[in-house]
């Protein structure tokens, strides 16, 4: 990430762009999967109340969360489990290198935690000597190229079959060439199985965590969260403390529309539900805030915090769909990402708002209906009052403000823009006009409209 | 102060005046309580790559089984009914580990919907955690009068029961992560029979 970090997103989707007939399969793939959602979404004719609902049960969340995390503490305590708070990455980091110090243990197995990617655990805990797995399989592909993840459900939809063939041949042994999906998963199985079998410690996320009985839901299609927590000494589970829900049979709203949007699967292989520790392991629970509390006070953006990450708005997304999930060099992608990341730095996130059209395929499909392109639209008015847009943006926005001012300049400005475009067209479609960069240059017309106006007059005399 | 405490006041004084939880009566009553749920939960069940068998009795799951596993192979059983196999009652001691050979796993499910074609287990039916997912195959057995037509009237009959772990299983351990292919048999099970039962 080291050499992306300077670069922001046009930048970076102009370098995922090089390769267009790539740009093209990315595009095709997540529309598929987005045109899988629909049709499994249009199956249910209670869809869009049961996105009402769901988005209903967040918004009492949010107004209740302090009392909520309470609540699921004391709950999870009761079951067992001990809970820890992390008020931000590296008291996160922290806590979990603490657990598996106390307990000598430098080799652990994980399943998919985006929060763990945000609080870039693998490399604090590699820097400190803790070996550290990813065992869901778009995850662990990523992990071997030394890349993150490109999109929270499908971590290596950027890579194609012939690389991760020649990823695993190089660090699993598979046979030189092989590329078939097959043939690489099962070499991925036996490699991960040994993993799952020799750690004692075992991390997850959570998507669900209910206050009212203490217990925390994971899905997964591989089986790898559970094949990890069950064999494991130790259970790691890290929450953002948004993944609340008050209530048990809320659960049968949140699992009914997650991986319909997500993949248009009608529930994930597995939903498992931990309570309870298993006889002589340990459960740990980590509750994070990391500037979820201070986004919870941001009265425009608080709806982000309803994100049940099920990846929707990234699969429909235009802007997503052509650049890339690592152009938007934060660990989530795609709109939601972006109306996440300025919230925790606005000044490294500032591209991130302008990475959309506005065009609010994101807020349709969301099953929490987060308003995400009005909060986009919100972000760069907060950003440019900030004063962190890029300077070249700053400087035309200024010069255009001044021109915009003087009935004179303005004029004058529009007929040498007419001219230029008529007789010099090549002056302003080039490589050196950034304008240009993302957009066709319109054909200019012959006169503007006070010029046409004026005429007009001048003939009915 | 600690990080709790910081946490939680911070949250406390950043959040909004209280919502209401919605009423979920509406939602309910437009969804779907529909008959035919064997048929659904096969169509929606095979659709997700389980195979799945109406049989007459036990002795037809037991003519399934031998054809589909070769005598000599390990298998675990939690359906007392079947019983020509390892009781899991009677390896529940051993360490989960020593489980990964296991090629064949069958456990009963009072919970199955039809919707998604999920099959709820808990702890007490699985005994070792584990064992569902580290098994080279599974099979469930249900009876038909135990599904319903969707998650909604599933955790209705969940209730507030108490349990240390459960699990909705709603077919074998896949992927589709690279290429978006399909690939059945990531980690866990290669294949997921259901049984149901009249």
């Amino acid at each position: 990430m080291s050499s992306t970090a300077t670069k922001d997103h046009a930048e970076l989707a102009a370098i995922f762009n090089r390769d267009e007939p790539r740009v093209d399969w990315h595009d095709e793939t997540l529309w598929w999967v987005r045109a899988k959602r629909d049709i499994a979404a249009q199956k249910l004719p209670e869809w869009e109340l049961l996105r009402e609902t769901a988005s209903q049960i967040k918004n009492n969340v949010l107004s209740n969360l302090s009392s909520y995390l309470e609540q699921f503490e004391a709950n999870a305590i009761k079951n067992g489990a001990i809970v820890h708070w992390a008020a931000n990455a590296e008291e996160h980091n922290q806590i979990i290198h603490k657990l598996l110090s106390e307990r000598g243990i430098n080799r652990m197995v994980k399943s998919k935690s985006m929060l763990t990617e945000e609080c870039h655990l693998n490399e604090f805990l590699a820097q400190r000597g803790v070996d550290v797995i990813d065992s869901d399989l778009g995850e662990r592909i990523v992990q071997l190229a030394g890349e993150p993840p490109s999109h929270i459900v499908l971590p290596c939809i950027h890579k194609k079959k012939e690389e991760i063939g020649d990823i695993f041949h190089e660090h699993l042994g598979s046979a030189k060439g092989e590329s078939d999906p097959k043939i690489l998963t099962e070499t991925a199985r036996q490699h991960l199985r040994e993993v799952f079998l020799t750690r004692r410690a075992a991390l997850t996320g959570v998507n669900f965590a209910i206050a009212e009985t203490g217990e925390f839901v994971i899905c997964t299609n591989e089986g790898n969260a559970d094949m990890g927590a069950h064999l494991a000494e130790i259970h790691i589970a890290s929450m953002g403390m948004e993944k609340i829900i008050p209530e048990r049979k809320h659960l049968g709203v949140f699992l009914r529309l997650l991986t319909r949007s997500a993949t248009g699967q009608p529930i994930t292989t597995y939903s498992s539900h931990f309570a309870k520790p298993q006889d002589g392991k340990e459960v740990h629970i980590v509750i994070v805030d990391n500037g979820r509390s201070i986004q919870l006070g941001r009265e425009d953006f608080r709806n982000s915090l309803k994100c049940i990450r099920c990846g929707a708005c990234m699969n429909t997304c235009p802007v997503y769909r052509k650049s890339g999930g690592h152009s938007y060099h934060t660990a989530v992608a795609g709109p939601i990402g972006s109306i996440l990341a300025p919230n925790l730095d606005m000044k490294k996130y500032a591209d991130l708002p302008f990475a959309s059209t506005l065009c609010g395929s994101c807020s349709n499909v969301c099953p929490v209906k987060i308003d995400i392109h009005d909060q986009l639209y919100k972000w760069r008015q907060v950003i440019v009052q900030a004063g962190y847009t890029p300077t070249a943006k700053t400087i035309a926005m200024k010069g255009m403000a001044f021109t915009l001012a003087s009935p004179a300049l303005y004029r004058a400005a529009g007929k040498m823009g007419r001219l230029t475009f008529k007789y010099a067209p090549f002056a302003v479609n080039n490589g050196a006009n950034p304008w240009y960069k993302h957009r066709e240059m319109p054909k200019a017309p012959e006169q503007s409209f006070g010029e046409w106006y004026a005429k007009r007059k001048e003939q009915k005399k | 102060m600690s990080s709790r405490n910081k946490i939680l006041a911070a949250v406390k004084a950043n959040q909004f005046s209280y919502a209401e939880l919605p009423d979920l009566k509406m939602l309910n009553t437009l969804t779907d309580t529909g008959d035919n749920l064997v048929e659904r939960y096969t169509a929606v069940g095979t659709a997700g790559g389980s195979f799945v068998y109406e049989v007459a009795d036990y002795d037809a799951i037991k003519a399934i089984l031998q054809k589909e596993f070769k005598p000599g192979v390990k298998i675990i059983s939690g359906v007392p009914e079947l019983d020509e196999y390892t009781n899991v009652e009677d390896v529940k001691h051993e360490l989960s580990h020593s489980f990964a050979d296991v090629e064949l796993c069958i456990l009963p499910s009072n919970l199955g919907v039809a919707e998604n074609g999920a099959l709820w287990l808990t702890e007490q039916q699985m005994t070792v955690r584990v064992l569902p997912f580290i098994a080279q195959h599974l099979a469930i057995v249900i009876n038909k009068d135990n599904l319903v037509p969707t998650m909604v009237q599933a955790y209705q009959t969940i209730g507030d029961a108490k349990y240390g772990y459960g699990a909705f299983i709603s077919g074998p351990s896949k992927t589709a992560d690279i290429e978006q292919s399909l690939v059945i048999g990531a980690h866990g099970p290669r294949s997921l029979s259901v049984f149901i039962l009249p």
